[in-house]
């Protein structure tokens, strides 16, 4: 078991690396005109970090996910983004369906 | 101060078929009952989220606790996954900026920026009066980052009631949603490109650097599609 002390650190840590690249973020965004072309290089880098992290979450997953089949959780994702085109881009039904479907798979 | 009106839009933004308070839920529950495992007493749970509300850093914080990791080691393995909030906000804040708007109000906001909150910001911006849209952000920040942090509490308080299977179905809820969102955000050659080069790229450049693939794959494929899809992005 971790001690008090050092989980209070590490939240402390955590919480000062998030912010770090908020702040920045906030300072860099007053220089940044939404015409210049700066705005779409970062426009496209954060699609495209956010996309590398959703891939890794899928193929190499931390914590509880890891548990479960990549081929698995592959035909969840191919499966729910399908229900979300096919519904009109309605969320709350292949989010739902996501979580019934994957422990439901999981014990096949 | 804060225009009410705009404000209460931004936080209604939790309602809805795009309602980001499902997949929120869920994966917040989730790290709730995981910190409980991981040594975290409630305050310590909630505290984490109250503080750092960015889930895949909070996951390595965690992680990187059980395997015994120093403190200096969190800081950087943290700052390198939750850099991706830095491009992030630079993408966002300028469409919120208004001349009559007070700084502290973009500084202290900044904290809000998590994937879900800005997928919603992107997505329902240009609706809002230029005026106030920082305030519709603070709205949906307020909404997102509160949902987050009674979720974590949830979790702690009935991890001893979640089995393994309902954890991992939890579990896969944040990245389904997120998924759909970016492909429902690719409107353009130029963000499609991004989305599926960094899907393509995070996990490939994974089996090569575990702690530097987020950045490289986003500096990697933000490139490209910026110089490939012209001007529409």
């Amino acid at each position: 078991m971790v001690s008090s002390q050092i989980i209070i650190l590490a939240i402390i840590a955590t919480s000062l690396a998030t912010f770090i690249s908020r702040f920045m973020g906030a300072l860099t965004s007053e220089k940044v005109s939404v015409k210049s072309k700066v705005f779409q290089w970062f426009n496209c880098v954060a699609y495209s970090t956010l996309a590398a992290l959703l891939g890794r979450m899928i193929i190499f997953p931390a914590g509880v996910l890891s548990d479960s089949e990549l081929v698995i959780r592959l035909i969840v994702l191919i499966t729910c983004v399908g229900i979300f085109i096919f519904t009109k881009k309605n969320l709350v039904i292949p989010t739902i369906l996501s979580a019934i479907f994957l422990s439901f798979l999981n014990n096949f | 101060m804060i225009n009410p009106k705009t404000f209460l839009q931004g936080l209604k933004s939790l309602k809805g078929t795009k309602s980001p308070a499902i997949p929120l839920g869920a994966c917040f529950i989730a790290l709730g009952a995981l910190l409980k495992d991981a040594g975290f007493n409630l305050q310590q749970s909630a505290a984490s989220s109250l503080f750092t509300y960015a889930l895949p850093g909070q996951l390595v914080m965690a992680e990187s606790l059980l395997v015994g990791a120093s403190i200096l080691n969190i800081f950087i393995a943290v700052w390198l996954v939750n850099f991706r909030l830095y491009p992030m906000t630079v993408s966002l804040f300028p469409l919120l900026e208004h001349k009559s708007q007070p700084k502290w109000k973009y500084y202290l906001s900044c904290h809000f920026l998590a994937v879900s909150s800005w997928l919603i910001a992107k997505d329902s911006y240009k609706k809002i009066d230029k005026k106030h849209r920082i305030d519709f952000w603070i709205g949906i920040g307020i909404g997102t980052w509160s949902t987050a942090i009674i979720m974590t509490v949830a979790g702690y308080l009935s991890a001893d009631y979640l089995n393994k299977d309902m954890l991992i179905g939890l579990a896969i809820v944040n990245p389904v949603y997120f998924f759909c969102m970016m492909i429902g955000a690719m409107k353009n050659l130029s963000v499609s490109i991004a989305v599926i080069g960094g899907t393509i790229l995070g996990p490939s450049i994974y089996l090569i650097s575990t702690e530097w693939a987020l950045l490289f794959a986003g500096l990697i494929a933000g490139t490209i599609a910026f110089l490939f899809g012209g001007k529409n992005g």
